[in-house]
């Protein structure tokens, strides 16, 4: 019995560190390198806007706009849009690649999340300067699955 | 399931010139996350729609890759420049290398 029951308590303590483990969620450190392998520099703040829900209540599929403001000429455009997010399994999002023919670097999508955390978007100029912006958002039901 | 796979487009079909217009697309496809478990208890395995590639009269416009956090069903819409009539591909390609196409046509009044 006392055997029997060990070995319960050592099967639920090992469930309990794989809840853990599966549980590894990235951080904002991971969102920047993320971000960071591929664009490569210090974004400064300004020209990207974030638009997402304050309050996602099913966050299996929350409405993003991501708008960078350029004149997307040959001169002078946005080469690539990172995003990420920083409270999911994995940070990555979605990279955007532009040329001038985009006419306008404004992009949305529907993106999972699987808790309350942070959007970053970070934009490569053709001259590759970068730009960050940060947006919260809070989520009711995680999106996932699981 | 695969089958079920199918592009729609929402593209206006006259512009003009110079014009800077929206483009929706969406595909229907699960975007299995590789997070989630089936009734067994089991890892479904990662299969998401990782690309989608435009291109006008055959030059890029732009490209998007895409990892698990974009949504079941992606829909993703941008804009494109037009300057002549012409054609809008659209190509995209999942975990297993399948691919499909969408075309829209563009005349320039």
């Amino acid at each position: 019995m006392v055997a029997s029951r060990l070995t319960r308590r050592t099967a639920l303590a090992a469930l309990a560190g794989a809840l853990v483990a599966r549980n590894a969620f990235a951080t904002p450190d991971q969102a920047r390198d993320w971000i960071g392998a591929m664009a490569k520099g210090t974004p400064k703040d300004g020209k990207v806007s974030l638009k997402a829900p304050e309050i996602a209540e099913n966050g299996n599929a929350v409405p993003l706009t991501v708008t960078v403001d350029s004149d997307m000429s040959e001169k002078s455009y946005v080469k690539a849009l990172y995003i990420a997010a920083d409270g999911n399994p994995n940070a990555g999002v979605a990279v955007y690649e532009f040329t001038p023919l985009s006419g306008k670097a404004e992009v949305a999508l529907r993106v999972r999340l699987q808790q309350t955390q942070k959007l970053v978007a970070v934009a490569e100029m053709n001259d590759g300067t970068l730009y960050a912006a940060s947006r919260e958002v809070k989520v009711t039901i995680g999106g996932c699955g699981g | 399931m695969a089958d079920d796979i199918k592009p729609r487009l929402r593209v206006p079909t006259t512009a003009k010139k110079g014009e800077v217009v929206e483009v929706k697309t969406l595909i229907t496809h699960p975007m299995e996350t590789g997070q989630r478990k089936d009734g067994d208890g089991k890892l479904v395995p990662r299969l998401i729609v990782n690309t989608l590639a435009v291109t006008y009269n055959g030059k890029p416009v732009l490209n998007a890759r895409l990892e698990p956090a974009v949504a079941a069903n992606p829909y993703l819409s941008f804009f494109v420049k037009i300057e002549e009539s012409g054609t809008l591909k659209f190509t995209w390609t999942d975990d297993n290398k399948q691919s499909w196409t969408a075309e829209s046509r563009i005349e320039v009044a």
